[in-house]
């Protein structure tokens, strides 16, 4: 699963586990609005750790927190070390150019 | 006992254990026991008396006159296991170590044979071998080295009749084959908060037994026991004056009786209040006529500020009919500072369900009760959970 496909996945899951609303989901959704308060992302984001090995909002990472779904997925994206198809071909060290995944 | 270190002595005692107790006392230290029998005739003591050297005479009667040992109130000392580092020293005497225990009481109908989870070297087991040797009955002790089956398979061999331990211990038996093999006429829980779901399972199981939970530590002693078969107290429990007097203060259960503790050794901490009454850290909270027990304060979980018991967790996740245990725990969360999280055991029948239906049941039923932030945000399923040696619930900080 691509990084964007578990976010969108832990997003749709733990707001239906909720009860909560979600709003039609799309990049430049601001997460304020997107109907998840504070614990839902709390919860995404333990999941998120389980499923891609990182919390890219933790205490040693300077990331601010993101404004839109879109900064969501690129935080992940960017802390979650090269993987969808190629993981495994490429040992430790420079990963090739990134593709965008999804 | 420095009298007899090196003498001679005649052990003449009313009855077979007392005899016993003074072997084990001198073998050791006085250079000769004569052991006198029963049928004999004191005409002969003399006699005996040369030949043997004799320098003393231990008994429990004046039959043979002599007057009394001087005894000192010796202390028991007993660590506490305690969450953090170093154990504290709880200073009791056997007085208010068998301040609970009903002496004199009628003679059973039928025998009883005790036995515990516990090592009897902790409170609760202390509790328990006490309760046998004060009153006469057998005890089968456990042993660390064989499996919960073995001890059970042991337990039933001996006939016991009479078992304690803590819920966790309860929950671990009831998963073993033989479980079915022991015939229990009294199950006593301690140790632990003992969840509604537990005492039902253990009532279904056996249904002859009574089922009764204890609330005790080591500090506090034995409060009370509860034997209708709910969980938690009735209220009409707490502000009666009595032996044991019970108050709830800052949502904290607080006991005054002549069961609690003296003092800790070697620290400068009070281990109880001026007023008399030990804190025993455990929550309380009165539904109705009815205190349940919440859980340890200093076992908190702050999720964004609000704050989740795991006890109160674990108690609704347990209620599942396809749980058999759980342990509820804190993990760190860049958000809301800690999340609740929850290690379930499930009931053979269900181990290879589907992993994933099985989760969505088990959060679902807790959303029925539970607010969202005690809720578990990732239940892991696992085969086993720890228990201490106390036979409670590994908890890690």
């Amino acid at each position: 699963m691509s990084v964007r496909t578990e976010v969108v996945a832990q997003f749709t899951q733990v707001a239906e586990e909720q009860n909560k609303v979600l709003a039609p989901l799309a990049d430049d959704l601001p997460l304020l609005n997107s109907g998840l308060d504070s614990l839902c992302f709390a919860v995404i984001v333990a999941r998120l750790e389980d499923a891609l090995g990182v919390d890219p909002f933790s205490a040693d990472s300077d990331a601010p927190f993101p404004m839109t779904l879109g900064d969501f997925i690129r935080s992940y994206e960017n802390a979650v070390p090269y993987r969808d198809v190629f993981t495994g071909l490429f040992g430790p060290g420079a990963p090739p150019a990134r593709r965008r995944a999804g | 006992m420095e009298d007899l270190r090196g003498r001679s002595v005649l052990i003449c005692t009313s009855d077979q254990l007392r005899a016993a107790l003074a072997l084990i006392q001198l073998d050791g230290v006085a250079r000769r026991l004569i052991l006198w029998p029963p049928d004999s005739s004191l005409e002969h003591l003399a006699a005996i008396k040369e030949a043997a050297e004799v320098d003393a005479v231990v008994s429990d009667h004046s039959a043979l006159g002599g007057h009394a040992i001087a005894s000192c109130q010796t202390e028991w000392v007993l660590l506490t296991s305690g969450t953090t580092g170093v154990p504290k020293l709880v200073v009791h005497t056997l007085r208010s170590l068998s301040g609970a225990i009903r002496l004199g009481a009628t003679m059973p109908a039928s025998p009883v044979v005790w036995s515990t989870f516990y090592d009897i070297r902790r409170y609760g087991g202390l509790q328990i071998f006490l309760r046998a040797v004060l009153t006469g009955s057998p005890l089968v002790l456990s042993n660390p080295h064989e499996s919960l089956t073995q001890f059970l398979e042991r337990a039933a061999a001996h006939g016991v009749t009479h078992i304690s331990g803590t819920p966790s211990h309860w929950r671990r038996a009831l998963m073993s084959p033989a479980a079915r093999l022991i015939a229990p006429q009294y199950i006593r829980l301690s140790g632990e908060i003992a969840d509604q779901t537990i005492l039902n399972h253990l009532k279904a199981f056996y249904p002859k037994a009574r089922v009764s939970h204890a609330f005790a530590s080591t500090e506090a002693g034995v409060a009370f026991e509860v034997t209708d078969g709910l969980a938690g107290f009735p209220a009409g429990l707490v502000g009666q004056s009595s032996e044991v007097e019970l108050q709830v203060r800052d949502g904290s259960l607080r006991i005054r009786s002549p069961r609690i503790a003296d003092q800790y050794l070697g620290i400068t901490q009070p281990l109880a209040c001026d007023d008399g009454f030990v804190d025993t850290g455990d929550i309380v909270e009165l539904h109705g006529d009815r205190y349940h027990f919440a859980g340890r304060r200093d076992g908190v979980i702050n999720v964004g500020g609000q704050k989740v018991h795991p006890e109160e967790v674990e108690a609704v996740i347990n209620a599942h009919p396809d749980v058999r245990m759980s342990l509820v725990r804190t993990r760190k969360n860049s958000i809301t500072g800690a999340l609740v999280v929850a290690d379930v055991v499930l009931n053979a029948e269900q181990a290879n369900g589907q992993a994933s239906t099985l989760k969505s049941n088990i959060l679902l039923h807790c959303r029925k009760t539970l607010p969202a932030h005690k809720v578990p945000a990732i239940i892991n399923f696992v085969p086993t959970l720890a228990v201490a040696e106390t036979g409670k619930l590994l908890r890690h900080a």
